[in-house]
């Protein structure tokens, strides 16, 4: 058997499993040997990556931080390969029921305000650093209630957002935040009424997941890998259902211009140091 | 709907979609989505609006849905992607619900068609569902609908269609015969609802009449036994005999995996001799609840025997070697049956009784007589269908006197 490449995943739900072995079957029959390690959480795995368990990992944004910073510190290098059409450009967005007087920012003055897991990029740290920036700090002046909801998976499961969602419709919080797309999914999913929230702010741009080479990555396994995966049509039927389980139209190759933001949350939320040490204390996963 | 928005369709200027102060959180989406459909793929359209953060929901949707999004003035630029028609490349056309159109039913239905209704166009990789009965050859009726549509406006409640409270008081023996063939016949009914019950899980969805009018046989079955079994408790009574012969000839319909033959043998043969007891039921029944009941019965078998003669003259037609095989179905039927005793002797003589109405020579002899022409009128009705069938008058007869001595 020719060696595979082995890729990590973290188990953030049960569909992982599913997705990845469907993706193995998908390698095998365009013969490229792939296998997956799955993790519990996504510090394991970047360490995995560091260590060389692994060759490539299937990583969240904070991942892709960590494992870029975890790597330089180590003179050594790690790349974004691909990602999905739909992790680039993400928004998150700062809701507030419709009937709430909050119509900006300084209207959170002595509110209290929902976040997501503390290591959701999307709903605690890119929010955190947004508000941060425009001169409102947490503690001081607004009152921050994080939903922390599986620590380690960094906000995957998007069950923390869910939670604040019905916190902020139940009157509990006086604003929350989620990813844009979140907005939409929970008003199809009724948690938030048509029209019963409004949106006052919004970050700016970032991307979300990216496949993450491993520093010491066999270069023409990665190749191979992001053809096949570049070469995933969505209207094959045979691969449709993978994507959409995964939740893309297309693959496309990766980039890292899309982690500025949060890469600056990182530091002035002090999640991880510059060599990827974590300093987040009251972070458990 | 159309006052709530503008479109502006030139062959120039992209089309202008203002969607005002309505949120995609609140079905803004449909706006864009119409908008879209007025543009070839590549083409753009210009969204405008102004819910707070509606340009944060467009560009979620646009991401989700792969159309290029920018915004300039204010103004949501989207490009019309073509990934989304990607899902209905492959996909299957699956005839037409329309009987009257050509190719309307598929010779043979896929699996891949699934539970999509007739006429549905199927997604590439939906998955394959095993009906068993997924060629038309082997289930179709031309006049299915029509049967179907009969059976609906037949439909009767028992509540309603049945004088429960008619007065009548019958002699305990007559009421113990009464008791004894409504439990004959629940028997059998039980079969009749089994059968085409068994077929109908079996059956592809794709041939909605022929399922139609198997469900509405089902709920027909289950109609009888309810009014059967109120019938036999009407004074009191519990079920009375069920005996090994009568149960083996009915469990010999049961075991045939054939649905042309098992229509044969349990409604052309088993249930149009069925119609035969209703109408005798009918006209000599002792009382006024039983001839009530088998009168609306006689008329729900009928409408069986009809589907099972159009479904078999169908087949036969096209298939017409199939003959062969339905008369072998009756001479094994016949020699797995010969070490059985047929009809039971209670019921036999409680159908005297009933059609004797009292319990003195004179009644007994009205009532053997009668039942002696009911056997002559099944014999007559099985070998009539038969030679409707196409059999040849020798194999008819030869067939009709095989046919199992417990009427169903």
């Amino acid at each position: 058997m020719k060696r595979p490449l082995v890729m990590g995943a973290v188990a953030y739900a049960p569909k992982v499993v599913t997705i990845w072995e469907g993706f193995k079957e998908y390698f095998r029959r365009h013969d490229f040997e792939f296998d997956f390690i799955l993790y519990s959480n996504y510090e394991r795995q970047v360490e995995a990556q560091i260590d060389g368990a692994i060759d490539i990992a299937w990583n969240s944004p904070l991942a892709w931080v960590r494992a870029e910073r975890m790597a330089r510190a180590r003179g050594q290098s790690v790349r974004a390969v691909a990602m999905r059409d739909t992790d680039c450009d993400l928004t998150s967005v700062l809701v507030v029921r419709n009937n709430s007087a909050i119509s900006e920012l300084s209207g959170l003055n002595g509110k209290i305000v929902g976040f997501g897991a503390i290591d959701s990029p999307q709903a605690n740290l890119i929010p955190l650093d947004h508000l941060r920036a425009q001169g409102m700090v947490a503690g001081r002046d607004f009152t921050a209630k994080r939903f922390d909801l599986l620590s380690g998976k960094h906000g995957d499961h998007i069950g923390g957002e869910r939670d604040a969602a019905l916190a902020l419709m139940a009157g509990e919080i006086d604003a929350t935040w989620m990813i844009d797309g979140n907005h939409l999914a929970f008003s199809r999913e009724g948690i938030l009424p048509a029209s019963a929230t409004r949106i006052i702010a919004r970050t700016g741009a970032y991307d979300h997941c990216n496949f993450t080479t491993s520093p010491n990555a066999p270069e023409q396994l990665v190749t191979h890998f992001v053809e096949l995966l570049l070469g995933m049509a969505w209207d094959n039927p045979e691969v449709r259902p993978l994507l959409e389980l995964e939740g893309l139209k297309a693959w496309r190759a990766g980039r890292t211009s899309g982690y500025a933001l949060l890469d600056r949350a990182v530091n002035d939320e002090q999640f991880y140091d510059a060599k990827g040490n974590i300093l987040a204390i009251d972070y458990r996963y | 709907m159309t006052s709530n928005f503008t479109t502006q369709k030139e062959i120039s200027l992209p089309s202008i979609i203002d969607i005002e102060n309505l949120g995609l959180d609140a079905g803004a989406h449909l706006l864009i989505k119409h908008g879209l459909c007025g543009v070839s793929v590549g083409g753009e359209i210009l969204v405008s609006g102004s819910a707070p953060g509606w340009e944060a929901q467009l560009a979620a949707w646009c991401r989700a849905q792969g159309h290029p999004l920018t915004f300039t003035d204010g103004k949501a630029h989207i490009i019309r992607s073509d990934i989304h028609a990607g899902r209905w490349r492959g996909a299957t056309q699956t005839g037409h619900a329309d009987l009257l159109q050509t190719g309307a039913v598929h010779e043979h239905a896929l699996p891949c068609y699934g539970l999509a209704a007739r006429g549905a166009t199927v997604e590439a990789g939906a998955p394959e569902f095993a009906f068993r009965l997924n060629q038309k050859h082997e289930v179709w009726t031309d006049s299915a609908a029509d049967l179907y549509a009969q059976a609906v406006a037949a439909q009767w409640n028992p509540e309603l269609a049945i004088d429960w409270n008619a007065p009548f008081e019958l002699a305990d023996e007559v009421e113990d015969a009464v008791a004894q063939v409504m439990t004959y016949m629940i028997e059998n009914e039980n079969a009749a609802l089994v059968v085409p019950a068994r077929f109908l899980g079996q059956m592809h969805p794709h041939f909605r009449e022929v399922q139609a009018v198997l469900a509405i046989q089902v709920a027909d079955e289950a109609r009888h036994i309810d009014v059967f079994t109120r019938r036999l408790r009407l004074h009191g009574r519990e079920p009375a005999l069920s005996t090994a012969g009568g149960q083996a000839s009915l469990k010999t319909l049961l075991d045939e995996p054939d649905f042309s033959v098992a229509g044969f043998l349990l409604s052309v043969l088993g249930e149009g001799t069925f119609v035969s007891l209703l109408n005798f039921l009918h006209e000599h029944g002792p009382d006024p609840v039983t001839r009530q009941i088998c009168r609306l019965a006689a008329r729900d078998e009928a409408r069986h025997v009809a589907f099972g003669m159009a479904h078999l003259l169908r087949r036969l037609e096209h298939e017409p070697e199939f003959r062969s095989r339905l008369a072998q179905a009756v001479e094994t039927r016949n020699d797995t049956l010969s070490a059985t005793a047929g009809l039971n002797e209670e019921v036999f003589d409680a159908l005297i009784l009933l059609a004797a109405g009292e319990f003195t020579p004179a009644a007994i002899a009205t009532g053997y007589a009668r039942v002696q022409t009911l056997m002559t009128d099944m014999a007559e009705g099985r070998l009539a269908r038969l030679l409707r069938l196409g059999f040849e008058g020798k194999t008819a007869q030869r067939l009709a006197a095989l046919h199992t001595r417990n009427f169903m």
